[in-house]
């Protein structure tokens, strides 16, 4: 029995039948709007993105939300310090589920030219899940639009049945990194990834 | 550009302050530590040098050198160069906060990041880096963050 034998005879012309991962796929990935934080010169291309010329709104995305708690993707944007770092983690602690994390840059996937410095975290996945790297040192706005492209393919890919935000048990709460005297240890009882 | 007049009015103004004056593509003058506040407020008050504009930190195998750039917003003028040593020990240099209110974050950041003090300075803390950081990572001789992440 096909999908379409479900519907009434007399429904067929009235009655769309599709997964409800589909359908609500589609609605997450039309408007995922990313958090409003820009963390070095990475910020300005992502800037860029959002104006006319390459507006990222075609995609859904244009509402910056100066809130983590009104947001669900992190394009984390350029060199993170240590000293920026933890606040980074809190912020993503304090976005709503579903949330997605966008390296963007040689600096947050990486550590990038400065990754031996005294003072730069070597990427940001070793604190934050990272759903998509956008390579680059600035990426293009065009290269942040083909990470938004992949972000949505990953959206739809997702089914509410086996994806994490819907489950009982998960430890949500990432463990925020504290200032030591050379760098950023986690909190005691917490095993670095 | 210290000019050689201005080196030469600083002289005979301060006799017994063994000014030098250093050759070089921008010239300065060589100041002992213990004559840089009184020097300082000469510059300040009578030759117009009313603006620090960078208080520098250098790192050199013999001594520290902090190195301070004034300029006359009045006149439109300079820079006046001053040059201070320090020793490698323990390098002490007093501050200029009272005399230009500006160069307070600056000495902060040479704390900070060469571990020169100052002596005077109302509010010595670090500025960039945070508290309980372990050594000043603009040394040469700092090893390094010894951290989780250090790869040789």
């Amino acid at each position: 029995m096909t999908q379409e034998d479900l519907v009434p005879p007399e429904l067929k012309r009235n009655v769309f039948v599709a997964p409800v991962d589909w359908i609500y796929n589609i609605g997450r990935a039309g408007s995922v709007w990313p958090i409003m934080f820009g963390l070095a010169c990475c910020a300005f291309e992502m800037i860029v993105t959002l104006t006319s010329r390459f507006d990222l709104s075609r995609f859904g995305m244009e509402f910056m939300r100066a809130s983590p708690r009104q947001s669900e993707l992190m394009i984390v944007s350029g060199t993170v310090t240590k000293k920026m770092a933890p606040q980074v983690v809190r912020l993503y602690d304090q976005m709503p589920e579903p949330k997605y994390v966008m390296a963007m840059g040689a600096c947050a996937i990486s550590g990038g030219p400065f990754k031996d410095g005294y003072n730069v975290v070597p990427g940001i996945d070793k604190y934050l899940p990272v759903d998509v790297y956008v390579p680059g040192c600035p990426p293009r706005p065009e290269s942040l639009l083909d990470g938004a492209i992949k972000l949505h393919q990953k959206i739809r890919s997702e089914t509410i049945l086996t994806s994490p935000w819907y489950r009982k048990g998960v430890d949500r709460e990432l463990p925020v990194p504290e200032l030591g005297p050379w760098g950023l240890v986690l909190p005691k009882g917490e095993e670095s990834e | 550009m210290t000019s050689q007049d201005t080196f030469d009015r600083l002289v005979a103004r301060f006799p017994g302050f063994e000014l030098e004056y250093v050759e070089g593509k921008d010239p300065a003058v060589l100041v002992k530590a213990e004559n840089l506040v009184a020097l300082a407020q000469y510059l300040r008050d009578d030759e117009e040098c009313d603006y620090c504009s960078s208080i520098t930190g250098v790192d050199y195998p013999e001594h520290f050198e902090v190195v301070y750039h004034l300029y006359s917003m009045k006149n439109e003028g300079g820079p006046v160069i001053l040059k201070v040593r320090a020793e490698r020990e323990n390098p002490h240099v007093p501050s200029v906060t009272s005399i230009w209110r500006g160069a307070n974050w600056q000495e902060r950041e040479v704390w900070d990041l060469m571990g020169i003090r100052f002596d005077g300075h109302p509010d010595l803390r670090r500025v960039l880096l945070w508290e309980g950081y372990q050594g000043h990572p603009l040394r040469k001789d700092f090893p390094g963050p010894q951290d989780e992440y250090t790869f040789s």
